[in-house]
């Protein structure tokens, strides 16, 4: 998860060391070039597994922003407008739509609901959304909508799991570790993989959704958290200086070297390294994390309030990381889940997550990263037509939903793919999460059907054996 | 190129000279490159060409003759091989590369040579090969080492020099035990033999290779999924520990595991050990579907099953039929079929001193009521009487009544023949869950709930709080004629066939709140079900002798209501008595339950308890001794002559202990039809499919039936090709950090090459001759010269074999995530060695088991006793909220079956071993061992070194440590003690230690706890 150092910052740290100050021993020649590898992928952790990689093709994105909705956000009363829903509210769906249908907490034949929003057209391209997503609307023109999303699973776990990984299976890598496994980070002091959670709750699908799977444990996602330690284990120990601790990681080193003298096992260099790169991150890390760093006009642009936990603040925290050069930043905020409270918590959630949303955009794009950025934003599936519990609900649903792409080479402004007039299925231009993954990859650089690893006996990919790359959204 | 180089040594790609052969050098090239369109799946095979059968590919594809033998130039393969036109040349550009001349070379070859054909090697059973000779037999201890020496002394290579006795004791006890030798140790006179079977004796070696076993079961103390509900999983654990310390063969290791519960006599440990397949996830969010997630455990269960055992990533299969090995879709499913009539269930699961209390209690309450029959000797009579009068009651005529769930909650109420229901999957906390159905009574007088049992509960139920009760908060029923509304029918006299005293809801089991603040919710007789009051419950929960038994209530009706021939019902069950968190397990829902109207009112019959009442109408000399023994209690419990013994058994059965809920697999005795799913989806059923074994495999034992306990069986017979090669691989995997197949988990065509393909058969023959005898597996390998070796290497050797396959050097590896964990305490002091039981909750940000960074609150109270340094094997694990510290250090979620860790250096360690509590605490630890002990400076500096790395400090290291101890001196005493207040091991009184002391050697003690050496075994 955390790149390899550079010589020079090797050299660099030696250089200060307490001991040859103090205690007047020196380090001999100790091997350091051996740690910085060639590049040979069979003596694995000897060589730096995320330096940075040019990908395959030419990439028109760089790094990905993943706002993950967990809970799965109800297309219908926010992107997929329906008049003839809302013309059969209270009405039975037509019988033939729910063959074979299963559904997770209805029953299927319950009355059709018709969405209490009102939607309203954005942007020069004239994007219909529900009025509540003002903000996130004003970005209109820079958003690749996509109304036919549809996928495998209808309970969270597995559902989040599959937009995770490309599989409903657990142990897949995710796709931010299958990106950082192609590309590599560009921060020597933070990891190329950071993961945060706001809402409700965390997601469902738990550390399956960033877990590294087959791939080396340095693709896994890191979490950061927004309160409290960045990350875990950051903090000196209480009773522990910033000197003392300096003073026992050039100790530990020293030691560590002398051995790698000996016994010539290259691990110890890593370990080496390793150390190093602990002590950096102690001291990058917290100050990335302060957003109260950043001027009041851009905390105010987010609705961030440091000290807080919230999305937002995860918001300005991801654009401060990418700017780093994290390569993928996830934001989990689990919150969608309405089988009741429709009306009310949609509106709170919008509350929560449109400002800030629309602010990650706007503020790449004033920096000039929203071209080298994809944002993704959507949750595991959507819901259904059906109402639940009386008339404020929505079960979970699988044939149709929304997701929203903008920056790193997506084309603004289009509305890719139809739902049926009920929003029950995607019916033109559906898009698979497969398919979704073969366009992220794509815009990253990748063919997704190169992008490998090699296990149980067989190259693995994101996609397994499905993906069509969405042409149409791209720039 | 360093890669190429061994594999260069290893597998030759071009033949100097000799034949080429088909399994090492043709099958993995045809495999990698061909079989996708050539292979096994015949529903994806092109030009109809296949090349993974010998017969198949002789006969050619729709083109001709893809191979001649002696004839390379007819033989089509090479023309499309070599061509240049993108049309014709194979594999396809947009597939795969080009073959590599030299592949080309070799293919030519093999066919000039007249195409002979082999079978893969890991499908044909081993045979013992003969063990080869060498030049340097001196350097020979074992078999073991002629086959290694074999291989190095034709690469013109020697082995490297035995290692010092400090480092072979160092690296015996780490790999035998999992822990770092003792001062004591290291300083005895070293007799190789004599630690080797004091090691492998030592209880230590269960836990240690019982952690290897437990990643391939992926165990966890978790359910999995969205609400990764805690399990009690430790009983499972510790009979792998103990059964690998009892040196249990490893054929019956596996059989009790697959199918311990069908083996004629089945223990409790046997069926224990069926906790192998009920470690698969189970999902319990709302909505899940119960049956959906049963097959997802199956497919899981099989997953495990190939990776461990058969050596197959039978995985592929689920979908389709394999593309590189010959297992088809079909036969997929005919393993399936076999694990398809598992029924998931639980068992109450007690200690050995838990059964021989219970036991004695039984005994005690026995000669009780012996003096009862003795004092009285008229009993007998009264008894009689007692049971005539019953029967003599007339049968009041119940209506079950067929129920529909209403309403979205998400918890499932599964209907069953019998009209009962049962609540499956997600169990509410607090929930109003309300069902309608229909009676043809002419009339309504009265009611009856049944509380039931079903495996599926947690001890069967009839509830499904972890002790398997249940509580009703309130019973609601309405009735309407015709298309009237139904109205509430007022009840009366509730009367249930237990009647728990009033208790106080407990706020550990069922809190409230998150600060479990004291509840005013009560349980407790049959009233609380009717009294309108939704804080009183009526519940089945009395005693761990009790807790389980099915229940009945019944309640009447002052008037009755006349149907006209039918009525509708409405019927609500309120169930509040749970606690305030659905994501943990607080429910206190009823399991299984069964409605039913009557006519009349009901009788004393009624409202027995079911099983006393079905021991009453069982003929008398047919009653079992527990029915007899049921009656009679209860005829005693309801006569006011026996009050003070009654009362007696009752404070009795109140001390027994509560069951631990194991979960354990079962046979249902309606197994469900196996369908082929079309690619591997459960709602594309295809044809039925009978159990049956992969055909390319070896055959099913003759004459044993078609059952779960014949494929056990079947998957460890002797004639079993990968059984035993699986097993020993993975012990050279866990000693050597490589096994000699690299890939653990995958033994098919898409294997990596063995590096000693006869050395794996020899072991593997050497296991099962045995009577696959682990610990002589063990101790032939460490007994070998080959694990002796130093592992110092010169720079020219790691060069060309940077992972030791060809083994001219002993290993040296970072130790496993658990045994950081274990070495940070046993070398603090601070290890707690008790073996077994549940888990336990070392210290953890508790921010990870809160919202948002867990799905739900989870319960992680930190141990403050010695249960704090406890062996990491005995630390809780959720799936989906991992212990961080072991994480760091690659130990697998248990989310899947996983026989070969990845290994990883990161910064994360670093700060762990840093920074985390429990690493600091030990370094407090040690710097108190460093203050108590003996000698100067200098001297508990060198045994402090010792104790870590178990090699004494040159002086260099000591003068730096000695440096290092000096600056520490000057530290800000404000800032020891902040130390000292936040990291104080909970065992340790360090009050007596002066502060510039403490400070001095807790900096010496965490920079040796934080060496590469001290996690290492060298």
């Amino acid at each position: 998860m955390f790149p390899h150092s550079t010589l020079t910052d090797l050299q660099r740290s030696f250089s200060r060391r307490w001991f040859m100050k103090d205690c007047g021993l020196s380090l001999g020649s100790v091997a350091l070039t051996s740690m910085l590898g060639n590049g040979n992928a069979s003596a694995s952790t000897i060589i730096d597994p995320h330096a940075p990689k040019a990908s395959p093709f030419p990439a028109k994105a760089k790094n990905v922003i993943f706002l993950f909705m967990g809970g799965a956000p109800s297309h219908i009363d926010l992107f997929d407008n329906k008049p003839e829903l809302i013309r059969m509210d209270g009405k039975s769906p037509p019988a033939e739509l729910l063959k074979g249908y299963q559904s997770a907490f209805i029953r299927p034949e319950n009355k059709l609901l018709g969405s209490k929003f009102k939607f309203q057209r954005y942007g020069k391209c004239g994007m219909e959304m529900a009025e509540i997503l003002p903000h996130i609307g004003s970005c209109a023109d820079d958003i690749a909508l996509i109304r036919s999303m549809h996928t495998d699973a209808f309970n969270h776990a597995p559902a989040q799991i599959l937009m995770s990984t490309g599989s409903q299976q657990f142990g897949r890598p995710s796709l931010g570790s299958w990106v950082n496994y192609g590309l590599g980070s560009e921060n020597g002091n933070l990891p190329g993989f950071v993961v945060m959670s706001s809402g409700m709750k965390g997601p469902s699908g738990g550390n399956g959704n960033w877990s590294s799977g087959f791939l080396p444990t340095v693709h896994d996602g890191v979490s950061f958290n927004s309160v409290g330690e960045p990350v875990l284990y950051l903090s000196n120990p209480k009773g522990i200086t910033r000197e003392t601790q300096r003073r026992t990681i050039d100790a530990v080193n020293f030691l560590n070297n002398k051995r790698f003298e000996s016994v010539g096992d290259p691990e110890i260099n890593s370990r080496v390294a390793a150390f190093e790169m602990a002590f950096r991150m102690q001291d990058v890390a917290p100050e990335v994390t302060d957003i109260s760093k950043e001027p009041e006009d851009i905390q105010k642009m987010y609705g961030a309030e440091p000290g807080k936990a919230s999305f937002a603040n995860n918001c300005l925290l991801a654009r401060r990381l990418v700017e780093r050069g994290v390569r993928f930043v996830e934001l989990f905020h689990e919150s969608w889940d309405q089988h009741g409270n429709l009306s009310k918590d949609l509106q709170k959630n919008c509350k929560d997550v449109d400002q800030a949303c629309a602010a990650l955009l706007k503020d790449l794009k004033q920096r000039g990263l929203l071209d080298e950025t994809l944002v993704i934003w959507g949750g595991e599936f959507g819901r259904t037509p059906m109402v639940q519990g009386g008339s404020d609900g929505r079960d979970h649903h699988p044939n149709a939903f929304t997701m929203w792409m903008a920056g790193g080479g997506v084309k603004g402004g289009v509305q890719h793919g139809k739902t049926d007039e009920l929003g029950f299925n995607a019916v033109e231009n559906k898009v698979h999460v497969h398919d979704l993954h073969a366009t992220i990859l794509h815009l990253l650089g990748f063919d997704h059907t190169k992008l490998t690893f090699r296990s149980q006996g067989r190259d693995f990919r994101l996609t397994d054996v499905h993906g069509n790359i969405v042409k149409n959204i791209l720039a | 190129m360093r890669t190429t180089l061994v594999l260069a040594i290893l597998f030759p790609a071009v033949a100097s000279g000799g034949k080429v052969d088909f399994n090492s050098q043709i099958q993995p090239i045809f495999s990698e490159n061909c079989y996708a369109c050539h292979g096994p799946d015949t529903s994806k095979v092109e030009s109809g060409l296949r090349l993974d059968r010998e017969k198949d590919a002789l006969k050619g594809g729709d083109d001709g003759k893809a191979i001649v033998p002696g004839d390379p130039e007819k033989s089509l393969i090479i023309q499309h091989i070599t061509s240049r036109d993108p049309d014709e040349i194979m594999p396809p550009p947009k597939k795969k590369d080009a073959l590599k001349p030299e592949q080309i070379a070799l293919i030519r070859q093999w066919i000039s040579e007249g195409a002979e054909w082999g079978t893969h090697w890991a499908f044909v059973a081993p045979q013992r090969p003969p063990v080869p000779a060498v030049k340097n037999s001196s350097w020979v201890k074992n078999p073991i080492d002629q086959f290694v020496l074999a291989k190095l002394e034709e690469q013109k290579l020697n082995p490297t020099a035995e290692a010092a006795p400090a480092i072979l004791l160092r690296r015996l006890s780490l790999d035998l035990n999992g822990l770092p030798p003792s001062i004591e140790a290291l300083s005895s006179p070293f007799d190789y033999q004599r630690e080797v079977d004091r090691l492998i004796a030592n209880p230590h070696f269960g836990e240690r290779w019982g952690r290897e076993w437990l990643d391939v079961a992926r165990y966890s103390d978790s359910a999995g999924y969205e609400k990764d509900l805690p399990r009690k999983n430790h009983f499972y654990r510790d009979w792998v520990v103990n059964a690998l310390n009892a040196n249990m063969p490893y054929d019956h290791f596996v059989i009790k595991q697959i199918a311990g519960d069908l083996q004629p006599g089945a223990t409790q440990d046997d069926r224990i050990a069926t906790g192998f397949l009920r470690n698969s996830m189970t999902n319990e969010e709302g909505g899940a579907k119960p049956e959906q997630f049963r097959i997802e455990g199956i497919f899981d269960r099989i997953d495990a099953i190939g990776k461990s055992m058969l050596g197959l990533t039978a995985q592929c299969s689920q979908c389709h039929a394999h593309k590189y090995d010959p297992l088809t879709h079909e036969e997929y499913y005919g393993m399936f079929a076999y694990l398809n009539g598992i029924r998931e269930t639980s068992l109450p699961a007690y200690t050995a001193d838990e059964r021989k209390f219970i036991s004695s209690t039984n005994e005690k309450i026995q000669s009780i009521e012996e003096k009862i029959r003795t004092d009285h000797p008229g009993w007998e009579n009264d008894f009689t009487k007692w049971q005539q009068d019953l029967l003599a009651l007339p049968r009041t005529e119940w209506q079950a009544i067929e129920l529909y769930q209403l309403g979205d909650s998400g918890q499932k109420y599964l209907p069953q023949p019998d009209k009962s229901l049962i609540n499956m999957g997600y169990a509410g906390t607090k929930s109003s869950e309300s069902f309608t159905g229909a009676t043809t009574l002419p009339e309504i007088r009265s009611a009856r709930l049944e509380v039931l049992n079903d495996p599926y509960l947690p001890f069967s139920g009839p509830g499904r709080s972890t002790r398997g009760t249940g509580a009703l908060s309130e019973f609601r029923l309405k009735a309407g004629r015709g298309t009237e509304k139904p109205a509430p029918l007022p009840f009366i006299n509730p009367v249930a066939s237990v009647n728990p005293p009033v208790v106080k809801l407990d706020p550990a089991r069922f809190p409230k709140d998150g600060n479990r603040s004291a509840d005013d919710r009560t349980t407790g007789p049959a009233a609380f079900a009717l009294d309108g009051n939704g804080k009183t419950a009526w519940t089945n929960e009395t005693d761990a002798a009790h807790n389980n038994d099915p229940a009945v209530l019944t309640f009447e009706l002052a008037e009755s209501f006349k149907t006209d021939g039918t009525a509708n019902l409405s019927f609500n069950l309120t169930q509040d008595h749970g606690g305030y968190n659905s994501d943990d397990n607080q429910t206190y829902n009823l399991g299984r339950i069964r409605l039913s109207v009557a006519a009349t009112l009901p009788n004393a019959l009624d409202q027995l308890p079911p099983l006393v009442r079905e021991a009453l109408e069982t003929a008398s000399e047919k009653r079992t001794p527990d029915q007899q023994r049921r009656l009679f209690a209860h005829w005693r419990e309801n006569n006011p002559t026996f009050a003070t013994e009654t009362a007696e058994i009752g404070k009795l059965c109140a001390q027994l202990p509560l069951p631990t809920w194991a979960l354990v697999a079962a046979e249902s005795e309606t197994p469900a039809q196996t369908h082929l799913f079309a690619r591997g989806e459960q709602t594309q059923p295809q044809q039925i499919i009978t159990p049956h074994v992969p055909a390319f495999l070896h055959p099913l034992p003759p004459g044993d039936p078609t059952s779960r306990l014949t494929f056990a069986k079947w998957l460890v017979d002797p004639k079993s090709p990968t059984a035993a090669r699986q097993y020993v691989n993975r012990l050279w995997q866990a000693y050597f950090g490589i096994g000699l197949v690299e890939t653990a988990e995958d033994f098919g065509h898409q294997a990596a090459q063995p590096s000693h393909p006869q050395l794996l058969d020899w072991l593997a023959c050497e296991f099962m001759e045995s009577g696959w005898d682990v610990k002589h597996m063990h101790r032939l390998i460490v007994q070998s010269a080959t694990y002796r070796q130093d592992s110092v290497v010169s720079p020219s050797l790691r060069e060309s074999d940077p992972k030791n396959c060809l083994l001219a050097r002993g290993a040296r590896l970072r130790v496993p995530a658990e045994t950081v964990r274990d070495i940070q305490l046993a070398t603090s002091g601070l290890l707690d060695e008790t073996l077994g039981g549940r888990s336990v909750f070392p210290p953890a940000p508790g921010y990870l088991f809160q919202r948002p960074v867990s799905y739900g609150p989870k319960d992680w109270i930190v141990e403050t006793d010695s249960n704090r340094y406890r062996r990491a094997l005995y630390t809780f694990r959720f799936r989906s909220v991992p212990y961080p510290m072991l994480v760091a250090f690659d130990a697998p979620t248990g989310s899947t079956s996983c026989v070969r860790r990845t290994v990883s250096t990161t910064p994360l360690q670093a700060l762990v071993t840093l920074n985390e509590q429990v690493s600091v605490e030990a370094a407090l630890g040690l710097a108190h061992l460093i203050l108590t002990d003996s000698g100067s400076l200098q001297e508990k500096i060198t045994h402090a070194f010792q104790r870590c790395t178990s090699r004494l400090p040159d002086p260099d290291e000591i003068s730096a440590l000695v440096a290092l101890y000096n600056t520490g001196l000057t530290a800000d005493p404000a800032e020891v003690k902040l130390l000292l207040e936040n990291h104080r091991p909970v065992t340790l009184d360090l009050s007596a230690h002066p502060l510039p002391e403490l400070a001095a050697a807790a900096g010496v003690a965490r920079v040796l706890l934080n060496l590469d050496e001290t996690i290492t075994k060298n």
